[in-house]
């Protein structure tokens, strides 16, 4: 396959960024879309050019570091992560757009690298249960329900690669906390302290400039592991229950 | 500075060894424990619940990890699920089984004082995991799931549908983010390590660049915890993130740690195939699906470049059932996987670049129908078609093994401290708990173990014990660490030659899956030994690395990964030289059964090695660590 590539391409976050072309000729279909750009950059290389700067690590899917604004799309026509995309996917003489994801809280550190920390920030606000190494009882002690389990892990999955702000044109990061909110609150484990950590975690995803959800659903469709917006209706009746509670004391 | 070997297991018998040491370590009092910093280097499984427990229990942490977050580390990739004798099952399962189970699938080449400890604080971790939420799988009673996995008869396999190890990190990442926020660990993510510094001969430091910036800083502590995994990517195609490397050992190793057993390598017999020159990694098939799928090639050359349904039933070689009537298509993962090497070897592999075997479903399809396939394994055969674009259902898989997890790593004592005094290797990292192939589902019981309870321990009665005051990033030696790393940037910068870094980073895979790969030959060994220094040669002089030090380079990270790579490549082979004799993960061809099984020499090999680098280019020095069992009796493994 012969492709045409326009790649966002910025020095460093304090730098402009501008698309620049390329060409990228010989693609093999059977190519995931991570190792045609591996491709173009030993190419670059060669002609003494610095290769695009992009993230990736597990390239199975799961560690959620890679991400890519694939024609508008984070990650592309598929509801897939990026390393899992592959060329088969596009036609032959396709030009292909390829940008970082584009949020204030997600800012560009080079190329189609961004800065996701703010993720990080918002699971130190709450998102864990508080329990420490040693004295947890038998892992039978509390049943779970199997429904509740599998509800839990279905939120769980979560990979955190941000693609829901990415495609969000408020660039709202409800669905990630609302996955995390909605994993531990369906465990008991993690109900005790469900009301301070949706207050807690909601409060820090503003003060890190996400914005606000206005039930588009573009996340839900853009997310890699189906991550249901059940989750978002979830996270704001604990969210609404919590603030009556504080505020009748 | 001679070596001696003190692997300092308490002595009494094997079960009580654990619970002897904990009666006779010395401790810190809470007080005190805040005045001692540690630095913590991967977030992965051992290296995040390491980093989060030390913090609740009050030393100063700083944790470190090259990707954007602590959560992305490898161990969340682990699919199958995490061992522990539980005996949920009433299946008689216990500590001593799973003692049993572990020595017996290491091939008898782990120290059984770990590994029996291993056992025993198994069942503490599915207790921690379920307190901090982890999603395992329930019954509709409302209580844990098992399975069962290979290497046990029994079921003590915890599990989170096909993504345990994603659960159980989280949930270390969600405990460590907590500790974040307490002000008890100090997260350094997007840094990566490139030295140790030994101040009067104990680990006090590291030096990192960070990978935003650039800029080259040192972190001073009391003790350095290494926790960055396995050395997989040393064969370029591995199951392996893009990202893993050898640096962290390697450089600590270069300072004076001994390496334990780097020839112990596990092969994995079902992984997707290459499909040409531009792959990057590979990626693993459940073995599960060796259950209904029959492995097949061709009997003639001519009919490989066929269609698998043009070749008549009576032309196609079901070896492994040929072979291996009684196990048949569920032989052992090392047997599996040499016979799928073998019949491509002949030329009778499949697919693109012939290094293929077919696993076919059409019989279990025909017996069972096709949704009872989709039922048990549907997830698999949709991650296929979107890896490979071809429909399982209804031609077969390819198949061929691949490099999936390293035993070897840097020797440590009982207390998972190397010979380095204050430097502490935990998880994939260390050579500890498995010897010479681990079974599966004990990797993330072995990080997590480490982990939670085994260093947060051990390493108190190091700081009892040693009077190490506090040292300032100000002393010479992290100082001259600076200069040194400085330097090896730069010239990484400035040999502007014509190959890229990949190029020598596939060169090199190639010829450690060729010759130091599944079965290992005196002759191929030799031929690596003489090949690797000339390829590490020509990379000094003509790799081009382009861009600044003090800048995102992506392409000056990976040129120091594979710099370290051509390095520790002929360590790896100069241990399979060494060891004549085939056990688990290391398989000689001079040292087999006729049936084609690993043959063991207890008599001469029943020892752990310890490499001791003597310098680049020079041959390294030999240390051994014999393996005294007292609980359990050598044996032959058998698979009949």
């Amino acid at each position: 396959m012969n492709l045409t590539l326009r790649v966002w391409r910025q020095k460093s976050s304090a730098s402009a960024g501008q698309f620049v072309t390329y060409d990228a000729h010989d693609i093999s279909p059977d190519m995931s879309f991570l190792e045609m750009i591996d491709v173009v950059n030993d190419r670059l290389i060669k002609k003494g050019e610095e290769q695009i700067a992009f993230d990736h690590d597990c390239r199975e899917g799961i560690c959620g570091m890679c991400s890519l604004v694939i024609n508008g799309t984070p990650h592309g026509p598929l509801q897939t992560t990026t390393c899992q995309l592959h060329m088969r996917s596009f036609k032959d003489g396709e030009t292909i757009t390829i940008e970082p994801w584009r949020a204030g809280p997600f800012p560009v550190l080079r190329d189609l690298v961004v800065d996701r920390s703010a993720f990080d920030r918002i699971i130190q606000s709450g998102g864990y249960v508080s329990v420490s190494t040693g004295g947890a009882p038998d892992g039978n002690a509390i049943p779970v329900p199997k429904a509740d389990a599998d509800r839990a892990f279905d939120a769980a999955t979560c990979i955190g690669c941000g693609a829901c702000v990415a495609a969000c044109k408020n660039a709202s990061a409800m669905l990630f906390v609302s996955a995390k909110v909605s994993h531990l609150s369906l465990l008991p484990q993690g109900r005790v302290e469900e009301e301070r950590r949706a207050l807690q975690m909601v409060a820090k995803m503003d003060e890190e400039g996400f914005g606000n959800c206005t039930n588009t659903g573009s996340c839900e469709a853009a997310c890699p592991k189906g991550i249901s917006l059940d989750n978002i209706a979830r996270m704001n009746r604990i969210y609404a229950k919590a603030l009556i509670k504080n505020s009748v004391g | 500075m001679s070596i001696t070997l003190d692997s300092k297991i308490p002595s009494g018998p094997v079960p009580s060894k654990w619970s002897r040491y904990r009666q006779d370590m010395k401790l810190v009092n809470p007080a005190n424990k805040r005045k001692f910093n540690v630095i913590v280097v991967g977030t992965g499984l051992a290296g995040a619940s390491a980093a989060a427990t030390l913090g609740e229990l009050g030393y100063q942490v700083k944790a470190f990890c090259f990707q954007d977050s602590p959560r992305r580390a490898h161990s969340i990739a682990a699919q199958g699920g995490i061992n522990a004798a539980k005996n949920y099952r009433n299946d008689g399962d216990s500590i001593y089984r799973l003692f049993y189970d572990t020595i017996k699938g290491g091939d008898f080449r782990a120290r059984e004082a770990n590994v029996h400890r291993l056992a025993e604080v198994s069942v503490n971790i599915i207790d921690q995991c379920v307190a901090q939420g982890v999603p395992f799988a329930r019954e509709y009673s409302g209580l844990l799931d098992n399975r069962s996995f290979g290497g046990a008869q029994v079921s003590r396999t915890f599990y989170a549908r096909g993504q345990t190890g994603q659960q159980l990190l989280i949930g270390a990442y969600q405990a460590l983010e907590r500790q974040i926020a307490a002000g008890t660990v100090e997260m350094h993510a997007r840094t990566e390590l490139l030295d140790i510094v030994l101040v009067d001969g104990h680990a006090r430091g590291i030096i990192t660049r960070n990978l935003v910036t650039g800029k080259i800083e040192a972190y001073a502590a009391a003790a350095v915890v290494l926790a960055t995994g396995g050395y997989g990517n040393v064969f370029y195609l591995s199951t392996n993130a893009k990202g893993c490397n050898v640096t962290a050992t390697w450089r600590a190793h270069k300072k004076g740690a001994l390496f334990a057993n780097p020839c112990y390598t596990q092969i994995h017999p079902t992984c997707i195939p290459v499909s040409g020159d531009h792959q990057s990694k590979l990626t693993l098939m459940s073995e599960s699906l060796r259950n209904d799928g029959r492995v097949w090639v061709p009997k003639r050359l001519e009919d490989c470049g066929k269609p698998a349904s043009s070749i008549a039933e009576s032309d196609r070689d079901y070896y492994l059932e040929r072979k291996y009537p009684s196990y048949g298509n569920l032989a052992p993962r090392d047997i599996a996987s040499r016979a799928a090497k073998q019949v491509c070897d002949d030329g009778r592999g499949v697919g693109p670049g012939g290094r293929g075997v077919y696993l076919d479903f059409a019989d279990s399809i025909r017996r069972l129908g096709e949704n009872k396939i989709r039922e048990r394994y549907g997830n698999l055969f949709d991650m296929y078609r979107q890896i490979t674009g071809e429909n399982a259902y209804q031609q077969p898989m390819r198949m061929y093994p691949a490099i999936h997890y390293t035993m070897g790593g840097l020797w440590v004592d009982y207390e998972l401290m190397s010979n380095v005094p204050g430097l502490f290797v935990i998880g994939e990292a260390n050579f500890s708990d498995h010897g010479a192939n681990r079974l599966g589902a004990s990797a993330l019981m072995q990080g997590l173990a480490d982990g939670y309870f085994v260093l947060p321990q051990t390493i108190g009665g190091y700081f009892a014990a040693s009077k190490n005051g506090e040292v300032s990033v100000d002393r010479p030696e992290f100082r001259q660490a600076i200069e040194d790393v400085e330097t090896r940037i730069n010239k990484l910068l400035s040999i502007n030659g014509k190959k890229t870094v990949t190029e020598f980073h596939r060169e090199l895979g190639k010829l450690m899956w060729d010759d130091v790969g599944m079965a290992r030959t005196k002759d191929s060994l030799q031929q690596a030994l003489k090949r690797i220094p000339e390829l590490r040669n020509e990379f000094w002089e003509n790799v081009n690395v382009l861009g600044g030090g003090l800048e995102l380079n992506q392409a000056l990270e990976q040129a120091g990964r594979v710099a370290d790579f051509l390095e520790f490549g002929e360590l790896l082979a100069y241990d399979a030289m060494q060891r004549e004799e085939s056990c688990g993960g290391h398989f000689r061809e001079e040292y087999q059964t006729e049936d084609g099984e690993a043959l063991r020499n207890d008599g001469e090999y029943a020892f752990v090695s310890a490499w001791e680098h003597k310098g680049v280019d020079q041959f390294p020095v030999l240390h051994k660590e014999p393996l005294v069992y007292e609980e359990v009796k050598m044996a032959q493994r058998s698979y009949k």
